[in-house]
């Protein structure tokens, strides 16, 4: 019970897939600029990470190891296009925004990361929870550098205006639309959390 | 030509696969320690890059979408699956290939290629290339300037980070924290080229 507790807080912080172990940085970047699609895809990424654990780990003694790479892509890739047909056909516009970057969950390093270094190893219960937490892990990152790119932004928050319309002679803050600013959110997300918790800190 | 030339220019600065899009950034952080890994890497990109997305525009266009060898029907909604399976297969293939022929250049390359099969780079070359429907010519083009841009990334953000050993950063922020800064700085570099 205790290593079920540890398998799901572990990686909400102290390992948590972005800023610990420095899994699936590039989608975590680039779809940042606005809270709904952050939103969209920490959810797909959410539900793949879950699922494809749990189908791993429920075919891990039948898996011959040579060709063990191969079979998890698979799995992913056929998760994966099933999220994206699904957020085709029923949320279009934002699967527009979104564009490579569903596709791109396949090669996200957090899939096939946690399904060769926790699924293989394990039964299918934990391995669907801690997909679940790695996933939530990774969208709370997402969430925060989302929340700070489109407030400051376009002044918006989920397409509701904050800073816009509120303050009167409002300008949008150019930097934060810009890809570089998301470097600059992560940068400052784990100089806070280091602070918190010195015990992350490492040396490199 | 001026319009390749163009399309070259807007891959390897503005539209930076890895500082405008931020794809390949998990071997871009881990690799960028050394200035000897971070050329590797980087040569090994640029390779398999182009080979790759040459090799999946030849699958879009013969296999997938409606024509002689499918019976007509449309098959795009295959293409992840087509386009990963393709990259992991040339992935293998090279190694085994430049392993035989090519010994000097497998030390170099070697370890790098497996790596490379789940580089979110080159798949997404690939993507893009498909989203943005470019003929044979464009594609290579696209996928070789793409591979430089990326290279280029890599070459410069090891360099500084070489440098950095000897400054003095706060200790929460050592390492990656700082790293992503100049990484952002140097995108806003990249960027200015911009209308080049």
């Amino acid at each position: 019970m205790a290593d079920l507790k540890k398998t799901v807080l572990d990686p909400l912080w102290d390992e948590n897939p972005i800023t610990f172990t420095l899994l699936g940085i590039c989608s975590a970047l680039a779809v940042t600029g606005n809270c709904i699609p952050a939103f969209t895809m920490a959810c797909s990424l959410t539900v793949v990470v879950a699922l494809s654990n749990l189908i791993i780990s429920l075919l891990r003694n039948v898996i011959p190891p040579k060709v063990e790479i191969i079979i998890q892509l698979v799995v992913i890739a056929a998760l994966v296009i099933i999220a994206d047909q699904l957020l085709k056909a029923y949320m279009y516009e934002v699967s527009l925004k979104l564009s490579v970057f569903v596709g791109l969950i396949i090669t996200n390093c957090i899939v096939l990361g946690r399904a060769k270094a926790f699924a293989m190893a394990n039964p299918p219960l934990p391995s669907f929870l801690d997909g679940l937490s790695n996933g939530i892990g990774y969208s709370i990152i997402l969430m925060f550098v989302a929340t700070i790119r489109e407030i400051l932004g376009p002044g918006t928050w989920f397409g509701i205006n904050v800073l816009k319309g509120n303050i009167a002679d409002y300008v949008p803050n150019g930097v934060m639309v810009l890809p570089p600013a998301a470097f600059f959110c992560i940068g400052i997300f784990i100089w806070i959390q280091r602070s918190l918790s010195p015990k992350l800190v490492k040396d490199d | 030509m001026e319009e390749l030339f163009s399309q070259s220019m807007k891959a390897i600065f503005p539209e930076n696969m890895l500082l405008a899009f931020f794809l390949g950034m998990c071997s871009f952080l881990a690799c960028s320690n050394k200035m000897e890994t971070a050329h590797g890497l980087g040569l090994a990109v640029i390779f398999v890059l182009t080979i790759t997305c040459t090799m999946n525009w030849i699958i879009l266009n013969f296999v997938l979408e409606p024509g002689i060898l499918n019976g007509y029907k449309d098959l795009t909604y295959l293409g992840f699956l087509c386009y990963i399976a393709t990259i992991a297969a040339t992935v293998q293939f090279l190694e085994i290939f430049i392993d035989k022929f090519a010994p000097a250049l497998y030390m170099s390359l070697g370890i790098f290629l497996p790596l490379i099969s789940v580089n979110c780079a080159i798949l997404g070359a690939s993507l893009f290339m498909v989203d943005r429907d470019y003929t044979i010519v464009a594609a290579v083009n696209f996928s070789f300037s793409s591979g430089v841009g990326w290279y280029l990334a890599i070459i410069s953000l090891a360099a500084i980070r070489e440098k950095l050993r000897y400054s003095n950063v706060p200790a929460p922020l050592k390492g990656i924290g700082i790293t992503f800064m100049i990484t952002g700085l140097m995108a806003f570099c990249f960027m200015t080229f911009a209308g080049l």
